[in-house]
């Protein structure tokens, strides 16, 4: 039996005040966004994709063996090496080459992650820091220096593994 | 030459108290529909946000002052503050409380007590139209002649529906004086004796104030920002100050006509007023925080299919009752 149409008014009357009253009830709970820079959530995504560094191996020899892999792939081509030459006296990688200079433009970045995917070494990953703001174009150019961790893992990359 | 003066404080108070009330209205609703929306809402400019508006106004004040190609200067100029001035010339026949003593004077807490001030009302709100058509139209952008003419076709048939709720309180009350509409429900409110046209008068007054779910003139989605899309900086905040004065004035009449106005036990009389209106103001943003975008069509059928002959009902029977009463 199709409905009268009282009945559908009234249902639809009742749907409308279910709904002020789902409405109302949300009204009252605590807000689900934080307050950012206040206030900050404690842990990215496992496979975030923040900042680049430049890891080393357990012993501290850097992994970049200047193949310039990463500056093929990059699509908005925001990477830029030198490669020179290692020497028994001068051993920076465990290659034949290492970078002697390495610049990746933050600015340009888009954080697809190609360069950590190409790198034959694993030597360029992305890491967990987002707040990557500065006030001048020339300070978001990272250059070797800034890209390098610090001790090996300090990029929160295991240092023994592989690639 | 004191009659003058006390009218010109009057109106001043009135004009400074509505702005203000625009400024922090929105606000609280920015405010209100972040928290139905389970976030915080502005909240960075002064304590809690409170001085959101002010920032906002500076911002608009400062606004390069834009105008569209071909457009016609004059009624482009014209149409908002033609928005902005209807819906604040309504607050002078809303009574805000009874008489008191100041400073020696006998004070009305109302700008005039015109004998027809519910036709008045209806009448300013109805120029109102004139600047949402005007500025659509001298825009020369398609969005707002679009925008433009939805508003004016919603606005001329809820205003049908709006002013038979009215007349079923005017038959209730016996005058057209918001004054004496208010000084008539001393006993009781004409909610519980005008049920039906209370509800009538809501849903009529939100589709004039173009509110959620009746917002089609400015339906993003469809209008970009339907009649006020080629206005902004100060031109643009006064569409918006037409349109919030709209709903606190639809608020404040939905009080009067229906809830008893000033009138209420233990609290001063203005703190009634407002807090009655407050509650509709309140029904306002959480009714946008509740429902979606009806249809065109469905708004128009809704309108004078149902609303309309509503309305005519209600009349009839309130007329009837009032006539067995009287014999």
């Amino acid at each position: 039996m199709p409905e009268t149409l009282a009945a559908r008014y009234v249902r639809r009357g009742t749907a409308m005040l279910r709904g002020l009253g789902i409405t109302f009830r949300y009204l009252f709970k605590p807000p689900i966004t934080i307050l950012y820079p206040e206030e900050k959530r404690t842990a990215v995504q496992p496979r975030f994709k923040g900042r680049h560094w430049l890891t080393l191996y357990e012993d501290g020899m850097e992994r970049c063996v200047g193949c310039e892999l990463c500056v093929i792939v990059c699509p908005s081509q925001a990477i830029s090496v030198r490669a020179a030459e290692n020497s028994p006296e001068h051993q920076v990688s465990k290659g034949e080459r290492y970078a002697e200079d390495f610049q990746i433009n933050e600015l340009r970045c888009i954080f697809c992650g190609f360069c950590e995917e190409a790198c034959p070494t694993g030597a360029i990953v992305l890491g967990r820091e987002y707040e990557l703001a500065g006030y001048t174009r020339e300070s978001l150019i990272y250059t070797k220096p800034m890209l390098t961790e610090p001790y090996p893992g300090a990029s929160g990359r295991d240092p023994q593994r592989e690639v | 030459m004191t009659d003058l003066l006390v009218a010109a404080v009057k109106s001043a108070v009135l004009i400074l108290l509505l702005l203000t009330a625009f400024a922090y209205m929105t606000l609280l609703e920015r405010r209100l529909l972040g928290k139905f929306q389970v976030r915080y809402g502005p909240n960075r400019v002064g304590p809690f946000g409170l001085l959101q508006p002010l920032a906002d106004g500076v911002k608009l004040l400062f606004k390069e002052s834009f105008r569209p190609a071909q457009v016609d200067v004059i009624i482009y100029l014209v149409a908002p503050a033609l928005s902005m001035t209807t819906a604040l010339f309504v607050y002078a026949v809303i009574p805000f409380g009874p008489e008191i003593s100041l400073f020696g004077h006998r004070v009305t807490l109302y700008l005039t007590d015109v004998n027809v001030g519910i036709l008045l009302v209806l009448a300013a709100s109805s120029i109102g139209v004139y600047g949402i058509i005007l500025g659509g139209w001298s825009s020369n952008n398609k969005y707002s002649l679009l925008g433009s003419l939805r508003s004016s076709a919603q606005l001329i048939s809820y205003e049908l529906a709006l002013g038979l709720a009215v007349i079923a309180v005017v038959l209730t009350a016996g005058t057209l004086s918001l004054v004496e509409i208010v000084r008539a429900q001393a006993r009781l409110p004409f909610i519980v004796l005008q049920p039906v046209a209370f509800l009538l008068f809501l849903t009529a007054a939100i589709a004039e104030t173009n509110r959620a779910p009746f917002d089609l003139p400015e339906a993003e989605q469809e209008l970009v920002a339907g009649y006020q899309t080629e206005y902004g900086g100060f031109k643009f905040a006064m569409f918006y100050a037409g349109e919030y004065i709209g709903i606190v004035t639809m608020s404040a009449l939905t009080t009067t006509l229906f809830l008893g106005g000033w009138q209420g036990p233990l609290l001063p009389p203005l703190l009634w007023f407002a807090l009655k209106t407050f509650v509709f103001i309140f029904f306002f943003i959480w009714l946008r925080a509740t429902m979606p975008r009806v249809r065109h069509d469905h708004l128009m059928a809704f309108g004078w299919k149902f609303l309309v002959p509503l309305g005519l009902l209600n009349i009839v029977v309130t007329s009837v009752v009032i006539i067995l009463r009287s014999t």
